[in-house]
């Protein structure tokens, strides 16, 4: 099962227009990130690298985890929010 | 100036809830701040609830708390590719109420502790993210929400705000977490109707099963499976120490669809609903992570704190128990007219060292060191476990003693017989 079917699942308010997380500088990523960790590790693939070593990041499906900020240790290039209020993602089990 | 309250808590997680239950019932004046719809929207657990942890703080909690079944029997798998080592523990004691520990879901679960907060008369908002702690210098003095209006005081500020604590961060009290402390774990829920739940797992009416897993189904990386049987759903998951996580190229979907698709686990959840999936760190850097946990104006509890027992699967119970000595220490403060600096609030410390909150993550303080140091606990071992099984179960002609043997030099193949008595001695001494 791929991991948009998974988040089909879920249920979410997403704050269009307000993504809660950012790249601080996507020339890191593509220059200097041996790891692009945040591509392998994000447990809804929010992270995806387009071949040429830039990241883009959506983050409408984030589970909120905060693995992409901590494990980007080295770079410390992952801005990272709660989404406001009420918004993001709704367990209905957890 | 805006209102002032006796104390806030941010965050309604089982720490939360634990501290503005006892605050409130011991009279104080408490607003809780929860950033989600409702409490729980945004929890992860697996899960297993402690009654005992839960009991201190609401005796009578099994009249109409959401419990799923009660635990009778818990399994432990070792993993191959195609196989498993198991040992089961079923016991007609754990059949008798009280019952020890249940299966819960979590957003459930969390709604009903909250509505007894309330009950309770705590003032709880949802929907609103504490966005910054107010600091006086040093001393936390309230917090700013994310609202029209958002600064609001109070003479102690609990940080019961979850493992990822953003609030310590971002006013210093604490470095960013490292990888190494901290395990991902993802897991899904499978909806099945109530009596196949009980003939897959040959139990009745309210009874549950536990099974936790080690070995190959996290490929080489530390980490552990686990799956549970709730009323009329499964859930299941898998987590790893991020440390692991970013050195190797597995995603952790395609982890837990490779779990779902091992020969022995396939067949327990086959035919079921995934209603839902999830993803949520646990903090496992034991008692050496455990960062500041009180400062002049502020307290905190649960998994901001570390307190997670990962050898024991324990999380819930150390967030309550904390939750409640936290308010325990504010209660005590306020009674004698004390003000809520760092000297008295180390009381808070105090209460926790006596307690098994910290009696047990000392017991265990070198075991992430040795689980981190020793990967073959969760790759040769598992391996060799199952091929030692499989060799003594089939019959093919050749004699035991002959089997033992190759068994034997199998294990020293692998890993010389002085490593594995070194390996022996550090589990021995971890969990001594
Ligand atoms: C997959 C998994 C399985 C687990 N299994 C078990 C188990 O079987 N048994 C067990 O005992 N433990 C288990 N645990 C651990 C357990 O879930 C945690 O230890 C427990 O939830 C910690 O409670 P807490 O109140 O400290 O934090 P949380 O439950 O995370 O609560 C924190 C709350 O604070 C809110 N919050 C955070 N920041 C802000 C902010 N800035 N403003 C407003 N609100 C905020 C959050 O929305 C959340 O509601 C498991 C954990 C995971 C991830
Ligand atoms: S891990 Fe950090 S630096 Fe590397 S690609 Fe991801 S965000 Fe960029
Ligand atoms: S917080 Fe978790 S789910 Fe969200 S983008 Fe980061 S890694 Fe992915």
């Amino acid at each position: 099962m791929k991991v948009e079917n998974k988040l089909f699942q879920n249920r979410y308010k997403v704050d269009t227009g307000h993504p809660h997380i950012s790249i601080k500088d996507p020339n890191l990523c593509q220059n200097d990130c041996q790891t692009l960790a945040c591509t392998v590790c994000c447990p809804a693939g929010c992270y995806t690298e387009e071949g040429n070593g830039k990241i883009v990041l959506i983050t409408d499906g984030c589970l909120e985890c905060g693995t992409c900020r901590i494990i980007c240790s080295e770079f410390r290039n992952v801005d990272w929010e709660y989404p406001r209020g009420g918004y993001g993602i709704l367990f209905k089990f957890g | 100036m805006a209102e002032k309250f006796d104390a806030i808590v941010v965050g309604a997680g089982p720490s939360g809830n634990a501290a503005a239950y006892t605050l409130a019932k011991a009279g104080l004046k408490v607003l809780q701040i929860e950033r989600g719809e409702y409490p729980g929207s945004k929890n992860v657990q697996g899960a297993i609830l402690y009654s005992d942890a839960l009991e201190r703080i609401i005796p009578d909690f099994r009249d109409d708390a959401p419990l799923e079944r009660h635990i009778v029997e818990q399994q432990m798998w070792v993993l191959d590719d195609e196989s498993y080592v198991g040992s089961t523990y079923r016991s007609a004691d754990f059949n008798k109420p009280p019952y020890n520990r249940y299966t819960i879901i979590r957003a459930q679960f969390d709604k009903w502790f909250s509505k007894k907060v309330q009950d309770a008369g705590a003032l709880l908002i949802c929907e609103t993210t504490v966005t910054d702690l107010l600091l006086d210098g040093n001393r936390v003095i309230g917090v700013q929400a994310d609202r029209e209006g958002g600064a609001i005081y109070a003479d102690i500020v609990i940080l019961a705000d979850g493992v990822n604590s953003l609030l310590a961060k971002k006013a210093g009290f604490h470095p960013e977490l490292d990888p190494k402390d901290v395990a991902l774990a993802v897991k899904e829920i499978h909806f099945l109707p109530q009596e196949t739940v009980q003939e897959r797992f040959n139990i009745s009416e309210d009874e549950g099963v536990v099974i936790e897993m080690v070995g190959k189904i996290t490929k080489g990386m530390m980490g552990t499976g686990f799956l549970y049987t709730n009323k009329e759903s499964i859930t299941l998951g898998v987590g790893c120490m991020l440390s692991d996580f970013k050195y190797q190229k597995t995603t952790p979907y395609a982890l837990l669809e490779q779990m779902k698709a091992h020969p022995a686990i396939k067949p327990l959840i086959a035919g079921g609903e995934m209603k839902e999936y999830a993803g949520h760190l646990i903090p496992e850097g034991g008692y050496k992570a455990i960062p500041k946990i009180y400062g002049d104006g502020w307290l905190m509890a649960g998994d901001a704190a570390m307190f997670v027992n990962a050898v024991h699967r324990e999380g819930s119970n150390l967030a309550m128990t904390s939750g409640r000595l936290a308010a325990e220490t504010v209660i005590a403060l306020k009674l004698q007219g004390k003000p809520m600096n760092s000297a008295n609030l180390s009381l808070y410390r105090e209460k926790l060292d006596e307690s098994f909150v910290m009696k047990d993550l000392k017991k265990y303080k070198e075991m992430p060191q040795i689980l981190h140091k020793n990967p073959q606990f969760f790759t040769t071992y598992p391996e060799l476990l199952n091929q030692a099984a499989h060799s003594m179960l089939t019959v093919d002609g050749v004699d035991k003693k002959t089997k033992e043997k190759e068994i034997r030099n199998n294990f020293i193949g692998k890993r010389s017989l002085f490593g594995l008595m070194g390996d022996a001695f550090k589990m021995w001494r971890a969990f001594e």
